[in-house]
């Protein structure tokens, strides 16, 4: 098992630094620059997960971001470990432990592995055809499906990590930086263009960087030195920003582009500490060009899975980059000519390809006779038919094609291997272009999807082999060509380049290649995360499937976290066949951002905790902590909910403060209420239109109750509106509405009625607001206002005065929320603190007793007052609230007075506001809990429901409000409220339950 | 994620923007002389189409002002922005 199968010669890896790591507990070494998949390959270890569906041992397969095999734990920490990370991409550092995922007990023994011998009982849709009936098991059913299933395990405690957003602008973004991509940066950083170039790599240059190989020259020098020349030289231009390990995640309109880049995953675990992991960018590209590159597809036969069966370009990479021999008896399969520079490139390296299999009638480029001057053993137009192997490939086997290639002829011929390529051509990776709103098109000569130009949004170009580039010299050639025009540029540094290339002539395409067996024996793997097989796919075709997209959903092909980068095609091409469909007709199914995963912190980046959202306190919120306030979140507000003494608990604070707020004094902090200042010479007349009620003869220094609905007649928000002169308003609104009643009155003023000259101004967080009531409110006050007149003819109900206390300037209005004698102080929020001290002391002799939004509630509902909000939710009319008083029928027009008297809301049997009392004083209703009438009759008729409910310490019952079908004509009227373990029979009432005759508000 | 030329402040990332339904259909002058049904028109009816379509935007955490703005459905481009009361520049 553990051999060292890494070889002396290359300039990538540092051989020098060595770095120790775990694998399954297992303790191994690798070097720095390797990633896990080249470490773990150069300790001869293949297989590393199982599959998700069957089980079966699963081998590293690619060396990049689509691979759907090699997926692993990182770390155990419970806040720290990460699931689902790529053996490919996460680079090795001193300290990693990785463990393998979707196996029990372990990778080498895994029970679930079972799966694969029931394999023919677990056909596409087996979980939906079988766990249907009887549909009340499901959550049985769900119980043991969702613990066999899933990969790996999310972290259980919260994430130390830090993560950063971060906004940029620029005049050209490129993406990828494979060759086209160095290009493209290095012509528009020569232009002068602030340009930032990324890439997902810690290196640049993509797969040329490593081509070592005399049949590609640019400029007569071997393609690779050409390219590290052009890399070095790009440090030249300040106005290029390189960012390494950074990957695109998603393409957007208006060129809108998020990249992640990775920080501290390639660090050890000491260098990551404090520092930030991931960087999300929000790019604003004026330009963006695409050079995502291709990704070399799989072959399609018979148990094409197994551990160290790998993608042959990927062997190159292992070998020419890394170091690592994936095998020690490797052979290759193919059908393009990119198998034979992975041959050569593993002879240089002293691994001679047993054979290579390739299933083209010949081909005369100059790789494949370079390969076969070195003596390398071609099998043409000949398949793999079958392999063997369970936890690694140990022989495969080879048969003739027909002519037409639907089969296979003559025998069977058996080759030992411990490792076999498979390349079956290139797909660009048009993800991106896709999301951003581009069309593709098909290329029939080789079978790929590419952007179509007619079909490109605007200020965006895709270069290189995304474009369907392949050869080397239209690579460069066309991506200098096509800059020129996109970047408007007259000549470049690049003119008169020379480029030497193979070329490709000969191609066949198989999608799904024949077998001596019937389909139904073999077991062909399209989606090896998902564990869909071609045999699903022809499944879901017969059994009527005809759109990708469902055929797609029903195997479940292309929904793993690869997203199907190598299987997608596959399974187009397999439905092409199969319904004799040209694949351009079919098109693909819908790319969607990201285009790799995510964290989710990188998505929230520093929004969390107390930054998650905006938190208001009002100016008094100090006073409110040091005296043990509890708080209330309403909106953004901290509002103090209820304040609690020696102990107790929320209904016994409330009852308290409930208590002496009609007995002597209460104060509340009402500063949250919105308060909008109004001027103008049209303001009485924009304040007719906006409320029911008339405002013009409003005099000034006295204050209003205004209801402002919709334009379709229902409750939108209310509040007291008070005349300060002429033309000068200030309305309060309640404190969730605030926003958007100043959004709405503006909505009006500069739309509908922009003749109307009025000024709106926000001044909520410039006033606070201290309210007192309560018999001796009027006491309280006069002790900090010495100097005011406060009898009832002065200062009477429904009244404000301008004052000062303490030499500060300040309003106090006399309106009451609670029925009480009732003050409303309102002063610059920088002095509130200062006068509540005030008033709490001035009150001690009365017992000012501070309350929060709890007994807030409590009392105006024993007054029968509403709260838009609680007792409202948008679709109750003034009537149905029982408030037809205000309704000025006599205005000619305001917002929402047509929508009174349409069909629907003169309905007499609308849901209308009542009261409550239950039979037994003591019980209090639950809100929200319905109301019927016969609880015999079946359907139950549900009447209404709950809206409030208290208990009432000064009526020393339980009071409630409700909204109930023709409410208003059922008073004394009993009904029932079905609760869980009961019946609460309840009386409807009168709204108001307490002081009917309004004589506290004079008291 | 637009970009939208505020005609007051110049081009503001979209999320600064709130959209504020169909443009161009006026509040009735005299609501009380409609039928049920010429109200339901004004206060319900709202078109949905594939294609170009007019709109009110706010730029709300901005100027606050209202304005019109032509955008196609279909690929998202803005092809005019004006004022509040003026003509639409585009047909």
């Amino acid at each position: 098992m553990s051999k060292n199968l890494r070889i002396n010669k290359n300039n990538f890896i540092d051989q020098t630094t060595r770095i120790s790591f775990k694998f399954n507990g297992q303790k191994l070494f690798g070097y720095k620059g390797d990633t896990l998949a080249s470490a773990l390959l150069a300790n001869n270890i293949h297989l590393v997960g199982r599959s998700f569906k069957y089980h079966r041992p699963r081998g590293i397969m690619t060396c990049g971001s689509e691979e759907p095999n090699a997926i692993v734990q990182i770390g155990n920490d419970p806040s720290l470990t990460d699931p689902n990370v790529r053996a490919t991409e996460i680079e090795l550092y001193e300290g990693l432990d990785a463990s393998s995922q979707n196996c029990w007990p372990s990778v080498n023994f895994d029970i679930g592995g079972i799966n694969n011998f029931l394999s023919p009982l677990l056909p596409a849709g087996f979980y939906y055809k079988t766990f249907m009936w009887p549909a009340s098991f499901w959550e049985k059913y769900e119980y043991f499906i969702r613990h066999s299933a899933g990969l790996g395990k999310a972290p259980t405690k919260s994430d130390p990590d830090i993560y950063d957003h971060q906004y940029s602008h620029c005049d050209v973004l490129v993406v990828g930086g494979g060759i086209s991509g160095i290009i493209s940066a290095k012509l528009s950083a020569e232009k002068g263009l602030d340009t930032i170039l990324i890439d997902d790599k810690s290196f640049l240059g993509g797969s040329t960087i490593y081509q070592e190989n005399e049949c590609y020259k640019i400029n007569s020098v071997n393609s690779n030195k050409w390219l590290a020349n052009e890399i070095e030289s790009l440090k030249n231009y300040p106005n290029l920003l390189i960012k390494n390990r950074t990957s695109l995640a998603a393409f957007h309109g208006y060129n809108y582009l998020l990249a992640r880049e990775n920080l501290t995953d390639h660090l050890s675990i000491n260098e990551k500490k404090g520092k930030v992991r991931q960087r999300l960018w929000k790019i604003r590209a004026k330009k963006v060009i695409i050079a995502s590159g291709s990704i070399e597809r799989p072959l399609i036969f018979s148990n094409n899975d197994r551990p160290g069966i790998i993608l042959s370009s990927s062997i190159k990479k292992y070998i020419d980059y890394y170091g690592v021999k994936t095998g020690e008896n490797i052979s290759l399969f193919t059908n393009n000519d990119s198998a034979y520079e992975t041959a050569i490139s593993l002879y240089k390296s002293g691994v001679k390809v047993n054979v290579i299999v390739d299933i083209r009638k010949n081909s005369d480029s100059l790789i494949v006779k370079e390969a076969l001057e070195l003596g390398l053993k071609v099998l043409w137009e000949s398949t793999v038919v079958d392999t063997q192997g369970y936890k690694r490939i140990k022989s495969f086997e080879v048969m003739k094609l027909s002519d037409d290639g639907n089969n296979v002829v003559g025998d069977r011929s058996k080759y030992n291997c411990d490792c076999l390529g498979i390349s079956g051509g290139w797909t660009p990776m048009v993800h991106l272009f896709t999301q951003s709103g581009g069309k593709l098109k098909f290329r029939n000569d080789d079978n790929v999807f590419i952007p179509d130009e007619n079909k490109t949004p605007s200020n965006q170009i895709s270069v290189g082999s995304c474009n369907g580039e392949f050869k080397l010299n239209e690579i460069v050639v066309n991506t200098i060509e096509n800059l020129k025009s996109f970047l408007s540029l007259s000549n470049s540094c690049y003119d008169g380049i020379k480029i030497i290339c193979p070329d490709e002539k000969s191609k066949r395409n198989i999608w799904l290649l024949p077998s001596d067996k019937p389909i139904g024996k073999t077991k062909p793997f399209l989606d090896f995360q998902n564990d869909s097989t071609a045999k699903d796919v022809k499944l879901a075709l017969r059994e009527g499937f005809k759109s990708i997209e469902h055929v797609k959903r029903y195997t479940t092909t292309g929904m793993g976290t690869d997203q199907g980068k190598l299987s997608n095609m596959h399974a187009l091409g397999i439905i092409a066949d199969t319904t004799g469909t040209n694949m351009g007709e079919l098109g693909t199914t819908t790319f969607r951002p990201p285009y790799t995963p995510l964290t989710f912190g990188a998505i929230v980046g520093r929004n969390v905790g107390e930054f998650f959202d905006h938190t208001r306190k009002t100016a008094i919120h100090n006073w409110h902590v040091k005296n043990k306030a509890e708080f209330e979140n309403v909106g953004q507000w901290k509002r103090p909910w209820y304040f609690p003494k020696n102990g107790e608990n929320m209904h016994q604070a409330v009852q308290r403060e409930s208590k002496a707020a009609r007995d002597s004094a209460g104060i509340l902090d009402a500063s949250t209420l919105g308060k909008i200042d109004i001027q103008g010479t049209d303001a009485s007349e924009f304040l007719n239109r906006i409320y029911t009620n008339a405002w013009s003869k409003l005099e000034i220094g006295k204050c209003r109750y205004g209801l402002m609905l919709n334009e379709d007649g229902m409750v939108y928000d209310d509040g007291v509106t008070t005349r300060l002169g002429e033309n000068h308003y200030i309305m309060t609104t309640t404190t969730g509405g605030a926003a958007n009643v100043l959004s709405k009155m503006e909505d009006y003023l500069q739309t509908e009625w922009p003749e109307l000259d009025v000024y709106l101004t926000t001044v909520t967080d410039q006033y606070s607001t201290i309210s007192i009531c309560g018999p001796n409110s009027k006491k309280i006050l006069a002790k900090i206002v010495p100097g005011l007149d406060l009898s009832d003819n002065n200062f009477p109900h429904m009244s404000f005065k301008n004052t000062k206390i303490s030499n500060v300037n300040c309003r106090i209005m006399r309106i009451s929320f609670t029925g009480e004698h009732s003050y409303e102080i309102n002063i610059q929020s920088n002095y509130a603190e200062d006068v509540w001290i005030k008033c709490m002391e001035a009150g001690k002799e009365y017992n000012l007793t501070p309350y929060g939004t709890e007994t807030m509630h409590l009392l105006r509902a024993e007054k029968g007052f509403i709260i838009t909000g609680q007792d409202t939710d948008g679709t109750l009319t003034p009537s149905d609230l029982q408030m037809d008083w205000i309704i000025g029928k006599k205005k000619f027009d305001f917002i929402g007075k047509r929508s009174l008297y349409r069909s629907d809301t003169i309905r007499e049997d609308r849901k209308q506001l009542v009261g409550l009392l239950t039979e037994d004083p003591k019980e209090v209703l639950e809100e929200g809990a319905q109301l019927v009438e016969n609880i015999n009759k079946k359907p139950i008729e549900m009447l209404g429901h709950v809206t409030s409910s208290y208990f009432s310490p000064n009526l020393n019952k339980s009071i409630a409000l409700a909204v109930v079908k023709s409410g208003k004509k059922l008073k004394g009227k009993k009904l029932i409220v079905p609760m869980e373990n009961k019946n609460i029979n309840v009386t409807i009432t009168d709204t108001v339950f307490y002081d009917k005759e309004n004589k506290r508000l004079n008291a | 994620m637009f970009i939208i030329n505020c005609p007051y402040c110049g081009e503001r990332d979209q999320t600064e923007f709130s959209c504020g339904g169909e443009a161009h259909i006026e509040r009735p002058k005299q609501p009380t002389e409609l039928s049920d049904d010429q109200w339901a028109e004004y206060l319900f009816m709202r078109k949905n189409i594939k294609g170009v379509q007019f709109e009110r935007w706010n730029h709300a955490h901005g100027c606050r002002k209202w304005f019109n703005m032509v955008r196609d459905t279909s690929n998202d481009k803005i092809q005019a922005v004006y004022k509040m009361g003026e003509k639409p520049p585009v047909k």
